[in-house]
C-alpha cells in the first residue's frame, strides 16, 4: 500500500518560559491510502501535537514529515494554508461550525475554494442531513452538529480526513452516528482517516491502531477484521 | 516581584491589564479627551471670569456712565449727592486726531483726564512701565498698552496731537491698562484697531486749558452702592444732566467694553459647558460600550472564578476595578491635560484682553462631575456584561458559548443570500443577528464622526463671517470719518483726491432705541439707498434692499428691543437738539456681526431735520495709492479717523482666533483621539469575540487575506454604515450650537463646508485603516492551534 504521510524522528518541544515540555519525541510513522487508524492515547500523550502537524497547523521542532510530495516540516504559512485547502479534511470535538452560515453553506464555504468537490447537497446527504439543508447551527443538535462538520470536512474530497475527539462532546448514541458516518465515508469515498482520541473502544472499527504515550508510539496494532461502530460499545 | 504581595484576583487584574493594554489605553484616551475638555474649558472660563471680577473690584470700575457737552463741575457734586451714588467722578474727555510714527494714516486718540494727584479715582489705572504724570506737566500722557504695543510706543516717545486746531507733541511717559477699556474700540466700531484708536490719560489741567473746559466736566462716571436702583440713578442724572446737553446715561451694560468683554466671557461660558457636555456625554457612551463588550470576551474566565466560589460582588469589583483603571489613568490625564490648556487658555485670554490681574482656579466641581458620569458609565457598562455573564450557571458559561442563534432572518426573506458571496453573507447575518450591537457600534462610530464635524464647524462658520462681512458687506477698504457732520461738499472733495475711485456718504446720528421698557444705544446709519459700498446682506447672501422710509434692523437687534416689522419704535437723538421721534421698523436684515440700525440718508436728514449732512464717508481706494492718500486725509481738518477694512479684518479673525479659534482647533484634535480610540476598539473586540470562527477558517485553508477580508468587512460596512449618520448628527448638534451662539458681537452662521465633511470621513477613514492593520498584525499572530481549544 502507498505510503501518503511519512514522518521521520518527529520531535515536538513546547517552550513555556523557561521550562520545555517534549510532546512528541523521534516518532517515526507512516500512514497508508485509504486506511482507517485510530490513535489512542491519554491526554498529555502527544496525539493532539501530532494530528496538528499532520494536517499543517504545528512545525515540528526537528525531523521531517511529508505528504506525499509535500514537506510539512519546512513548508511557509502559504504552503501549509495551500496543504490544508487541498488536502486535508478536519473534524474537531466542538465542531467549530461558523455559526452565521446553515448547513449548506458551512459545507459550501469549503467546496467553492476546492478543485473537485462534491455538491454541498451530496456531502450532507453522504452525512445523513440530506433534508436539513437550511438549517442554522444553533437549530441543529450536537451529533447533526457534527455530522455538518463531517460534511464540510469530506466535500471536498480530501485525500485525508483528521478528526480530534469527534465523540469527545456527544452522547453514546449520538458519538456511534457519527462514528458510522466516518466509517461510510472511508468506505465509500476511500478517504483516508485519522481519528484520535482517548476512547479505547473506538479502536476496534480501525484498520490500525497506533497507542502513544509521553511522546512516543508505543504500539502499532492491525486489527484482523474492522468491527462496524453498531458493534462498538463503552 | 510586585504580584507576590497581591491577591491573586489582582495578579489576575494586573496581567490582564498588560494583555489588554491597547483597548485599555484606547478607553483611556476617549476619557482623558472628555474630562481634558471639560476641565479646560470650565477653567478658562471660571478663571476668566475671576479675572474680571478682581479686575473691576480692584480698579473701582464704575457703575454709571454719562456724557455731556459741557457742565459746570458743581452739577458732579449733586449727581454725587443722588441716593445710592457712592462715587462721582467728572472727567474731561475728547477725541483728537493722532500722528503716530511709522503710520500713514491718521489715528484717533481719546484723551482721558485723571486727576493730578494721585487721588482715589474711579476706573483706576494700573501702570505697567514709565512713571505718573509730574503735576503741571501739561505735555505728559499715559499711554494704554494695547495703543502703545500696535504701535511699538515706550515711554519717552512721543506722538503728534491735533489739539483745538494746533498740532502739539505729547510726550508718552508711562503705559497704563484701565478697566474701563479693556475692549479699546471706537464707537460704533465693531473690533478694536489698536494702531488707529488709543487712549492717552493727561492731567485734567491740560485738558481744561486745551479745550476751555475751565471749571467744567463732559464725561461723568459714577459708583453706586450695593443695591442702588440704576434705572432710578440713571433717570436723576439724564434730568441732572439735560440742559447741558447730556447724551443720556448708561449702565455697565451698554458700556462698550464691558459689553463686549462680557459677551465673550459668556460665549466662553457656552464653549465651557455646552461642547464639554456633547464630548463627555459621547466618552461616556462610547466607554459604556466598550467596556460591556470587553468584559463580555470573558465570559469563561468569569465562569471559572464563579466555580471556584468567588461570589458575583467579588467577579464584578474584579471587573470595575478593570474598568476604572483605564478610566483613572484617562481622568488624571485629563485633569493634567485639561488644567494644562485652561492654564494656556487663560493665559491666552488674559495676555489678550490685558488683565492686570491673574486669577487660576481649577473648576473642581466640574472635575468631580466629569469623572463621576465616566465612572458612571464605565461601571454600568462593565457592570451589565458582569451580570449577564454570572447569571448563567459556572458549568454552561464555561463550556463554549453555543452556535450564535441564527435564525432565518431578514437576508433570507428577501433571497438576498443567494446574490451574496458566503463572507458577505457571514458579514450580513452578523450584523441582523445582533442589531442592537450592530447600531451601538455604528452609533459610537457615528458620534466620534460628529464630534469630527462640530469642531470644525466653528472654523468653518469664522471663515465664512468674514468671507461675507467683509468681501460683500464692506466694499469699502477705507471709512473716513469727520470731526463733526459736515456738508456733504466734503465727499465730492474726497472722491478727487488722487487715488480714490469711489466715494459714498454716509450719516452716522448716536440715538437711542426704545420700545416699551427696553432701550439700546446704537449709531444710526444712514446711507445712500443706491449706495454699492455698504450694503445689508443677510445670512444667505441676499442683498435686502434699503427702504425709502423706516428702520432696518439687525434681527438681533430687533430681538433685542422685542420689536417686530411694522412697530414704531421711539428715537432719541443724543446729540444736535436732542429730539425723540417715532419710526417704524420697516424690517430685519439677517446680519451675522454686530447689532446695527440702518435707515436711508435722505429719510434720517429729515428726521434730524437737517439738510445733506454726512459723518464720514465709504471710500474705495486703490491699494496701492493707499498710503498717499493717507498723507492727505491726515492733512485734512475735517477727518477725525480712517478707518481700514485690512485692518479690521485682522482685528476680527484675530478677537475670534483668540476667543474661539485655538478651543476649537483642540477640539478638533481631541475629536480625532476619539474617533480612532473608538474604532481601534471596535476592531480589536470583533478580533477577540471572532477570533475562533476565524482560526476556524483559517484551519480550513482559508488564506490570512480571505479572513481578514471577513473580520475587517464587517468593521468597513459599520464604518460605512456611520458615516451618513455621523454627519447627520454633527449637523444637527452643529444646529443647536449655531441656535446658542448669537451674541451681539457676532452670530454663528449654520454653515459647514464641505472640507468640514470630508475631513470628518477621512479622518475616521484612516483610523479604521489604521485599525485594521493594527488587527491585521494581530490576525496574523492568531495562534490556530491554541484558538481551536480554547472556549471561548
Amino acid at each position: 500500500m502507498e505510503a501518503v504521510f511519512r514522518a521521520h524522528g518527529l520531535s515536538k518541544v513546547y517552550r513555556m518560559g523557561e521550562v520545555t515540555v517534549p510532546a512528541l519525541r523521534s516518532v517515526d510513522l507512516e500512514l497508508y491510502r485509504g486506511e482507517f487508524v485510530v490513535m489512542l492515547g491519554p491526554s498529555g500523550s502527544g496525539k493532539s501535537t501530532l494530528l496538528n502537524i499532520l494536517g499543517g497547523l504545528d512545525h515540528p521542532t526537528s525531523g521531517s514529515v511529508h505528504f506525499l510530495d509535500h514537506d510539512l516540516a519546512t513548508g511557509g504559512d502559504k504552503g501549509l494554508t495551500r496543504f490544508r485547502r487541498e488536502h486535508v479534511g478536519f473534524v474537531f470535538q466542538f465542531y467549530n461550525l461558523i455559526p452565521s452560515l446553515t448547513a449548506r453553506e458551512n459545507v459550501e464555504l469549503v467546496t467553492e475554494i476546492a478543485e473537485r468537490p462534491m455538491t454541498p447537497e451530496d456531502a450532507l446527504r453522504l452525512v445523513g442531513l440530506g433534508e436539513r439543508l437550511d438549517h442554522f447551527p444553533a437549530q441543529l443538535s450536537g451529533g447533526e452538529q457534527q455530522r455538518v462538520a463531517i460534511a464540510r470536512a469530506v466535500a471536498k474530497r480530501p485525500d485525508v480526513l483528521l478528526c480530534d475527539e469527534p465523540t469527545g462532546a456527544l452522547d453514546y448514541e449520538t458519538g456511534k452516528l457519527v462514528l458510522e458516518v466516518l466509517e461510510r465515508v472511508n468506505r465509500e469515498v476511500g478517504t483516508t482517516t485519522a481519528v484520535i482520541t482517548h476512547n479505547s473502544a473506538i479502536a476496534a472499527m480501525a484498520d490500525r491502531v497506533i497507542r502513544l504515550r509521553s511522546g512516543t508510539i508505543t504500539e502499532v496494532r492491525r486489527n484482523e477484521r474492522r468491527a462496524s461502530p453498531g458493534e462498538l460499545s463503552w | 516581584m510586585v504580584t507576590r504581595w497581591l491577591a491573586p484576583l489582582d495578579r489576575k487584574l494586573l496581567r490582564d491589564l498588560l494583555h489588554l493594554r491597547g483597548q485599555i489605553a484606547a478607553i483611556s484616551v476617549v476619557v482623558l479627551c472628555g474630562v481634558a475638555t471639560v476641565v479646560a474649558m470650565r477653567t478658562a472660563y471660571r478663571s476668566l471670569s475671576l479675572s474680571q471680577a478682581s479686575y473691576y473690584a480692584g480698579y473701582r470700575f464704575a457703575d454709571v456712565f454719562a456724557q455731556v457737552k459741557r457742565a459746570p463741575e458743581p452739577i458732579a457734586r449733586r449727581v454725587a449727592a443722588i441716593p445710592g451714588v457712592t462715587a462721582a467722578q467728572s472727567r474731561i474727555v475728547v477725541e483728537v486726531t493722532l500722528d503716530v510714527p511709522g503710520l500713514a494714516e491718521p489715528a484717533t486718540g481719546r484723551l482721558v483726564s485723571i486727576p493730578d494727584r494721585r487721588a482715589p479715582m474711579l476706573n483706576d489705572l494700573h501702570l505697567r512701565r514709565g512713571r505718573w504724570i509730574e503735576p503741571g506737566r501739561r505735555d505728559e500722557v499715559l499711554a494704554s498698552e494695547a495703543f502703545a504695543a500696535a504701535n511699538r510706543l515706550e515711554p519717552g516717545d512721543a506722538v503728534d496731537a491735533v489739539i483745538n486746531g494746533r498740532w502739539q507733541r505729547l510726550r508718552i511717559v508711562g503705559v497704563a491698562l484701565s478697566p474701563e477699556y479693556i475692549y479699546e474700540i471706537r464707537p460704533a466700531s465693531l473690533f478694536p484697531d489698536n494702531r488707529r484708536f488709543g487712549v492717552l490719560w493727561m492731567s485734567r489741567d491740560a485738558l481744561e486749558a486745551a479745550f476751555d473746559m475751565k471749571g467744567a466736566f463732559n464725561d461723568l462716571s459714577l459708583s453706586l452702592a450695593r443695591g442702588a436702583d440704576q434705572p432710578d440713578v440713571i433717570a436723576r442724572v439724564d434730568r441732572l444732566l439735560a440742559r447741558y446737553g447730556g447724551l443720556g446715561a448708561y449702565g455697565r451694560d451698554d458700556q462698550l467694553s464691558n459689553r463686549f468683554i462680557s459677551d465673550e466671557i459668556k460665549q466662553t461660558r457656552v464653549s465651557g459647558t455646552i461642547i464639554p457636555a456633547i464630548f463627555l456625554g459621547i466618552a461616556a457612551f462610547l466607554l459604556n460600550i466598550v467596556l460591556s463588550r470587553l468584559v463580555a470576551t470573558q465570559r469563561d474566565q468569569i465562569a471559572v472564578l464563579k466555580a471556584f466560589g468567588y461570589s458575583n460582588g467579588v467577579v464584578g469589583l474584579h471587573y470595575l476595578k478593570l474598568a476604572f483603571v483605564g478610566l483613572l489613568v484617562g481622568a488624571l490625564g485629563g485633569l493634567a491635560l485639561g488644567t494644562w490648556i485652561g492654564a494656556l487658555l487663560n493665559r491666552q485670554y488674559t495676555q489678550f484682553y490685558r488683565f492686570p490681574v491673574f486669577a487660576f482656579e481649577l473648576d473642581a466641581t466640574a472635575l468631580g462631575l466629569a469623572v463621576l458620569t465616566t465612572a458612571f458609565a464605565a461601571g454600568i457598562g462593565a457592570l451589565n456584561a458582569v451580570r449577564r455573564a454570572v447569571a448563567l450557571p459556572p458549568a454552561e458559561a464555561m463550556r463554549p458559548e453555543g452556535p450564535g442563534q441564527f435564525r432565518p432572518g431578514i437576508v433570507e426573506w428577501v433571497r438576498a443570500d443567494r446574490w451574496l458571496a458566503l463572507p458577505a453573507r457571514i458579514i450580513a447575518r452578523n450584523l441582523e443577528r445582533r442589531p442592537v450591537k450592530a447600531g451601538l457600534s455604528v452609533l459610537g462610530i457615528a458620534l466620534a464622526i460628529a464630534t469630527l464635524v462640530v469642531g470644525r464647524f466653528f472654523l468653518d462658520a469664522i471663515r465664512y463671517i468674514a468671507d461675507v462681512q467683509f468681501r460683500e458687506v464692506q466694499r469699502e477698504n477705507v471709512t473716513v470719518v469727520f470731526n463733526q457732520p459736515r456738508s456733504a461738499q466734503v465727499v465730492h472733495e474726497l472722491a478727487v483726491l488722487p487715488g480714490v475711485l469711489h466715494a459714498e456718504p454716509f450719516r452716522l446720528a448716536p440715538a437711542r432705541l426704545r420700545f416699551a421698557h427696553r432701550s439700546r444705544r446704537v449709531g444710526l446709519l444712514g446711507l445712500p439707498q443706491d449706495g454699492q459700498l455698504r450694503r445689508m446682506i443677510d445670512r444667505s447672501r441676499r442683498i435686502v434692499a434699503l427702504p425709502a422710509e423706516g428702520l432696518v434692523l439687525t434681527r438681533k437687534l430687533g430681538e433685542i428691543l422685542g420689536v417686530r416689522p411694522g412697530d414704531t419704535l421711539a428715537v432719541e437723538f443724543l446729540e444736535g437738539d436732542r429730539a425723540t421721534r417715532a419710526v417704524v421698523v420697516s424690517g430685519f436684515v439677517d446680519e451675522m456681526v454686530g447689532i446695527s440700525a440702518y435707515m436711508s440718508g435722505r429719510a434720517l436728514h429729515r428726521l434730524v431735520r437737517e439738510g445733506g449732512t454726512v459723518s464720514g464717508a465709504f471710500l474705495m481706494v486703490d491699494a496701492l495709492a493707499q498710503d498717499s492718500l493717507f498723507g492727505l486725509l491726515k492733512r485734512m481738518p475735517a477727518v477725525g479717523g480712517t478707518v481700514s477694512r485690512d485692518a479690521t479684518l485682522a482685528s476680527f479673525e484675530q478677537t475670534l482666533q483668540q476667543s474661539i479659534g485655538i478651543t476649537m482647533t483642540i477640539l478638533v484634535g481631541f475629536a480625532a483621539a476619539i474617533a480612532f480610540a473608538m474604532v481601534y476598539n471596535a476592531a480589536r473586540i470583533a478580533l477577540s469575540e471572532r477570533g475562533r470562527e476565524l482560526a476556524s477558517l483559517r484551519v480550513l485553508g482559508f488564506t490570512r487575506r480571505e479572513v481578514t477580508t471577513m473580520l475587517l468587512g464587517e468593521q468597513a460596512v459599520l464604518t460605512v454604515a456611520a458615516i451618513p449618520m455621523g454627519l447627520t448628527l454633527g449637523y444637527l448638534i452643529a444646529v443647536k450650537l449655531a441656535g446658542l451662539y448669537q451674541w451681539e458681537l457676532f452670530r454663528v452662521p449654520l454653515i459647514i463646508s464641505r472640507f468640514t465633511y470630508a475631513y470628518a470621513v477621512v479622518t475616521v477613514a484612516i483610523a479604521a485603516i489604521l485599525s485594521g492593520v493594527g488587527v491585521r498584525r494581530r490576525l496574523n499572530r492568531l495562534d490556530l492551534v491554541q484558538v481551536l481549544k480554547t472556549r471561548e
